[in-house]
């Protein structure tokens, strides 16, 4: 297998014979590891029709449509596990998609860039300009990224909404790394929450 | 003497053995389903693919018509190492009840030994599934490995997902919808009146006068084919370019190439089709409504399927737009049925669905492996 780390760590986690509501699954890379090795009922939404064609045509079960508006459509607690990889930043209101992976999920991974990345601090601190860096590639004007957040950020929302964390794993370099000081040494963070 | 298209098919003709209940309370006796198949059953009969034509579809989907000599109208989908491979699959397509190809219809003969004309019992889309399922019961096929239609097919393959979930293990959905809109029926009412119109049509009556309600029966065809298309396609294909000519005539020939075009496929239309078959087959799409027949709530007629469902619309068609797929996805979705679903972007509306398209070749194969 040959995943992004976030979905490795996330993949490792995932019970197998769960049933997981992938959430802006691109092309569906982690669903067909989860079917193919953990007997896991995976569905999949993704707002790109290339890529939910992708997805169909290896057999996957995955629906275009967006979490801001779609994930209202699924009732309370269908799956076991809901995910969000990379895709809270780019949502309308992640306080309220985190509500709703809650809400559908028994637990929920949520993995995002971290923006308080050392990385990301030296290009704001020096350069004085908007960071293009290796985990937050694309020019400010063009990035699909709205709402950027940082490790601690998200520990504090999570706390606002009475979401508990279960684990978390963090990256640099595409390796983990341990939890000290992550909020300036992760470029990545993966977070696993219940309620 | 029967001149309807009917007597001039040679299909495989099943007659069903018991009387077909049908929604109005009343029940079809004697019936006939005319079908083609394709490839080979497995002798375990786990490889049989049902596949619902559209409203003036018929059985011969991989197969040359045997009235207009040309091509099966999915040939390009079903056939062997096809998307639907009929090397792997055994490919059922039948007509259905109430249409002309050999169904019984209210063009066929009735008990007294006249046709039945507008005696023929209003039916709905379960009525025609109900036709399939006697089909495929006379097959002794307890499931399909697929179910797959457009359009009014869709409304097939939902109504057999709905009513006879254990029938198929995976349905196909493309460019469809779980009820016809006021729109929908608006357009469809045109047309009936149009054929009602026709002084040919004699109430329905029109079978052994040697004339039949052509006119009518073009207008609304015509009527009906401007909603397959898009302003798009139609656009890009004529725009307001002049037939055969150089100015415009002044008068009411088909001045422009749309308007030729358009009297082109009502005239064919009325070769291949029955006037009556058109009022009856348009009428059972009015009155489809899938929720309704489950208390109102369409996830309720999907309560407990385990079959796997794929929907697909096209961006620009507005006789049965992505909304209306969207709205049976949720309703899978709140059912927790295993559904995918993408909106694929073709220039040419409705009819997108029956015409090349790369990205849905990939969607239907990989669907229905």
């Amino acid at each position: 297998m040959n995943l992004r780390p976030d979905l490795a760590a996330i993949a490792a986690h995932v019970r197998p014979n769960s049933r997981v509501l992938d959430i802006g699954c691109g092309d569906g890379a982690l669903m067909a590891e989860l079917e193919a090795n953990s007997g896991v009922d995976a569905r999949g939404m993704e707002l790109d029709a290339a890529l939910v064609e992708r997805s169909v045509s290896r057999g996957l079960s995955v629906v275009q449509g967006d979490a801001n508006t779609d994930l209202a459509n699924y009732p309370d607690k269908a799956f076991d596990y809901a995910i969000l990889s990379q895709t809270l930043q780019t949502a309308t209101r992640p306080d309220l998609i985190l509500d709703e992976l809650l809400r559908v999920g028994e637990k929920a991974f949520v993995s995002f860039p971290n923006f308080a990345h050392w990385r990301t601090r030296a290009a704001l601190m020096f350069g004085g300009r908007m960071p293009v860096t290796r985990a937050l590639p694309v020019s400010w004007y063009e990035t699909t990224n709205i709402h950027h957040v940082t490790i601690d950020d998200f520990r504090e929302l999570a706390k606002l909404k009475g979401a508990k964390i279960e684990s978390a794993w963090f990256f640099a370099n595409e390796k983990q790394i341990g939890a000290p000081a992550s909020n300036w040494r992760a470029e990545f963070a993966v977070f696993q929450l219940s309620r | 003497m029967d001149t309807s298209a009917a007597s001039k098919t040679v299909s495989k003709i099943y007659a069903v053995p018991s009387d077909l209940p049908l929604d109005s309370g009343q029940v079809l006796s004697a019936a006939h389903i005319a079908y083609e198949t394709y490839g080979e059953l497995a002798a375990d009969k786990s490889n049989a693919i049902l596949i619902c034509h559209a409203l003036t579809g018929d059985q011969f989907v991989a197969s040359d018509h045997p009235i207009t000599g040309k091509p099966g109208w999915w040939e390009r989908m079903v056939g062997p190492g096809r998307q639907i491979d009929t090397d792997r699959y055994f490919v059922i397509c039948a007509n259905v009840i109430g249409s002309c190809m050999g169904s019984t219809g209210p063009a066929s003969i009735a008990a007294d030994g006249a046709p039945y004309a507008m005696r023929f019992p209003v039916i709905t889309i379960r009525d025609m599934v109900r036709g399939l399922i006697a089909l495929l019961d006379g097959m002794e096929i307890d499931q399909l490995h697929a179910v797959v239609g457009g359009s009014m097919g869709g409304m097939q393959a939902l109504s057999l997902a709905a009513n006879w979930p254990d029938r198929a293990a995976r349905v196909l959905i493309l460019a469809s919808t779980a009820r016809h809109s006021a729109q929908n029926i608006a357009f469809h009412e045109v047309g009936r009146q149009a054929i009602m119109a026709d002084p040919a049509w004699a109430g329905g009556n029109y079978y052994a006068s040697g004339a039949s309600p052509d006119n009518g029966l073009a207008v609304a065809r015509m009527a009906a084919h401007i909603t397959y298309l898009s302003e798009e396609g139609l656009t890009e294909k004529f725009g307001r370019r002049l037939q055969d000519r150089d100015t415009k005539s002044f008068g009411f020939d088909a001045d422009f190439q749309v308007e030729s075009y358009l009297r082109y496929q009502g005239s064919g239309f009325t070769q291949r089709f029955d006037a009556n078959s058109y009022l009856y087959i348009t009428r059972a799409m009015d009155y489809f409504d899938l929720a309704e027949e489950h208390g109102g709530k369409l996830a309720n007629a999907f309560e407990g399927t385990s079959a796997r469902f794929c929907l697909v619309s096209f961006d620009t068609d507005w006789l049965y737009p992505t909304s209306e797929s969207r709205h049976i996805v949720h309703a899978l979705n709140a059912a927790g049925a295993k559904v995918s679903f993408v909106e694929l972007s073709a220039p040419n509306g409705h009819d997108s669905f029956l015409l090349p398209h790369e990205q849905l070749d990939r969607v239907v194969q990989g669907f229905v492996q």
